[in-house]
């Protein structure tokens, strides 16, 4: 599978990344060549084979019910561009 | 019951909505974090790094979490299963400091169920369950604090929500609104959700499409940001009637995204904002499978309350109550629970009766929850033991109850204090009777002319002269003596 400009622009944009016109048609370029090379796994048969989750045997470790976290507002904020009263403060967010 | 049909210029419309239902899991801490989910704390004071999406931090899941709604698929007749499939939802928004969201998508824990609707007729409807799946809570943003800023408070971040997504079954504004109260009854006796809609432990996206009675199912839009029961009837009933005038204008309904006012009582388009939304879901590498083993299920399944369906039918079998009826007083455990105690070695039917009538309303009256009513079921059950041994009259009793439910006194000490004691001797009775009867020849000419209702006057006028304390029976069975 191939992609396009346009899908490169796209996903740029669902990622939030910013990529130059003229950036575009290289990364075009290098996202179809992994495409391609991925594909190569779909010459495999995996017929009935479940797909494998973790390269270990092992289940989804749990934790029990118990608060053990959290009373650390001012770390939590620490790196915010701004904060105020406790709150991480960004510009506007539209509704 | 009859259809609920929306008239257009070009005939009847049929209203088809399927609901998806948010509820907040009670649990102490989060789904994949130990922090706290008690609402209303201080900003960012229950936000670990994992909700804070710093990176390196790994989502552990809890325990607890996971049976709570496994309690509630079986709650809701459904199918739980085995293995299930976090995944990433990718989006960007302030709130959600991750870029996204976990939750469930191919493989959510809980399958089909179903859910019975009481509606006031006392039709029971089936509303199919299509799944739950468990995810994350985003963050709470706060657009109004300062000109030109959003605030962003992360304590709501990484609490355990279920998503609850019904079949397109729903047919009215009304089924809609029997739909979220039940589940809300359902998920409260189950203690795994609270239900609070204010609070927004409990928020509600509405599917809503139009047809013509028969024909297949239309377009559908999402209306979104519905947070309580009249607002979903009324933004069912208000997104209907658009798609209906859009449609018979000649236009066509496009899949889309709509915002409920309340204030204007419509909807509105969001798109625009909705056109970047792909969530390219995958599974999330930092989460094995959930797998649930059968015996887990079966010790939560042992430990299941009787459920509203359940105790609604006990309710009608044993203490033979109509279906109505039962089905109020199911709709909270507590208040089941109150009636149980009162009607306990009691006539059922009459404790009915106290309950949903002269309790209800004066709870109602004074705006009041059961846990802060004056009155307690002993006290009620007293009352109700007083009329039974016919020591004060039907009518004397809620003139009683008015004056336990301003003072909080017993009902005992009410009938002593005042004197209400029902008359019951014969010899007073028959004074009474007698000088009633002596003041009004009249009348009495007018029963003897076979007038039967004047007899109804005398009974009416011996119950006045004795404040109501006069027993209606006797004085029946004394004025057919004397007068017949």
């Amino acid at each position: 599978m191939a992609v396009d400009k346009d899908t490169v622009a796209k996903i740029a944009k669902l990622a939030r990344i910013r990529v130059e016109p003229e950036q575009q048609e290289a990364l075009t370029q290098e996202l179809s060549n992994i495409l391609r090379w991925v594909e190569h796994l779909g010459e495999l048969d995996t017929d009935g084979v479940e797909p494998m989750t973790s390269v270990v045997e092992m289940n989804l470790k749990m934790r029990e019910d118990e608060v053990a976290d959290g009373r650390r507002q001012n770390d939590i904020v620490a790196n915010a561009p701004e904060s105020k009263h406790g709150f991480f403060v960004v510009p506007r967010v539209v509704e | 019951m009859a259809s609920y049909r929306i008239a257009g210029n070009t005939g009847e419309w049929e209203v088809v909505c399927g609901l998806e239902i948010h509820a907040q899991i009670i649990s102490k801490s989060k789904l994949f974090s130990a922090a706290a989910t008690e609402f209303g704390g201080e900003p960012n004071s229950q936000v670990s790094p994992v909700d804070a999406g710093m990176p390196g931090m790994l989502p552990v899941i809890n325990r607890f979490c996971v049976e709570q709604a496994i309690k509630t698929g079986l709650g809701l007749r459904a199918q739980i299963n085995r293995h299930s499939v976090f995944e990433r939802k990718n989006y960007f928004y302030a709130d959600l400091p991750q870029g996204y969201q976990i939750s469930q998508y191919l493989e959510p824990l809980v399958g089909e169920g179903t859910v019975y609707l009481d509606m006031p007729d006392g039709e029971v409807i089936p509303v199919g369950i299509e799944r739950l799946h468990m995810e994350q809570d985003a963050g709470k943003s706060l657009h109004d604090q300062e000109p030109g800023k959003t605030y962003i408070d992360l304590n709501r971040s990484g609490v355990a929500l279920m998503e609850i997504v019904s079949k397109p079954d729903i047919r009215s504004p009304e089924q809609a609104g029997a739909y979220i109260q039940k589940l809300r009854s359902i998920l409260r006796y189950l203690g795994t959700c609270d239900g609070n809609m204010a609070e927004g432990s409990l928020r509600c996206d509405i599917n809503v499409s139009v047809r013509k009675p028969g024909a297949g199912l239309g377009t559908r839009c999402e209306v979104k940001n519905v947070n309580s029961v009249r607002f979903v009837m009324h933004a069912i009933e208000a997104e209907a009637t658009r798609q209906i005038e859009l449609i018979e204008e000649g236009g066509e309904v496009i899949q889309e995204t709509r915002l409920y006012d309340p204030r204007k009582g419509e909807t509105r388009s969001m798109r625009g904002k909705e056109e970047a939304h792909d969530y390219r879901y995958f599974p999330d590498p930092d989460l094995l499978p959930l797998i649930v083993e059968n015996d887990w299920v079966e010790r939560i399944k042992a430990d299941m309350p009787e459920l509203p369906d359940e105790k609604k039918q006990r309710f009608i079998q044993d203490y033979g109550l109509g279906a109505y009826d039962a089905g109020v007083l199911v709709a909270e455990r507590e208040t089941a629970d109150f009636y149980e105690d009162v009607a306990n070695g009691r006539d059922a039917k009459t404790a009915a009766n106290w309950v949903t009538g002269e309790f209800f309303g004066a709870m109602n009256k004074a705006g009041v929850d059961l846990d802060e009513a004056p009155v307690n079921a002993a006290m009620l059950g007293e009352l109700l033991d007083l009329m039974a041994d016919n020591t004060i009259s039907g009518r004397i009793a809620k003139d009683v109850f008015e004056e336990m439910w301003e003072t909080g006194k017993k009902a005992g000490a009410i009938v002593e204090e005042k004197g209400l004691k029902q008359i019951t001797d014969t010899g007073e009775l028959e004074a009474i009777l007698d000088k009633v009867i002596a003041e009004n020849p009249e009348q009495v000419q007018q029963v003897k002319d076979g007038n039967q209702k004047v007899m109804g006057w005398f009974v009416g006028q011996a119950m006045k002269a004795t404040g109501g304390k006069a027993n209606p029976k006797m004085v029946n069975e004394l004025l057919r003596k004397k007068l017949g």
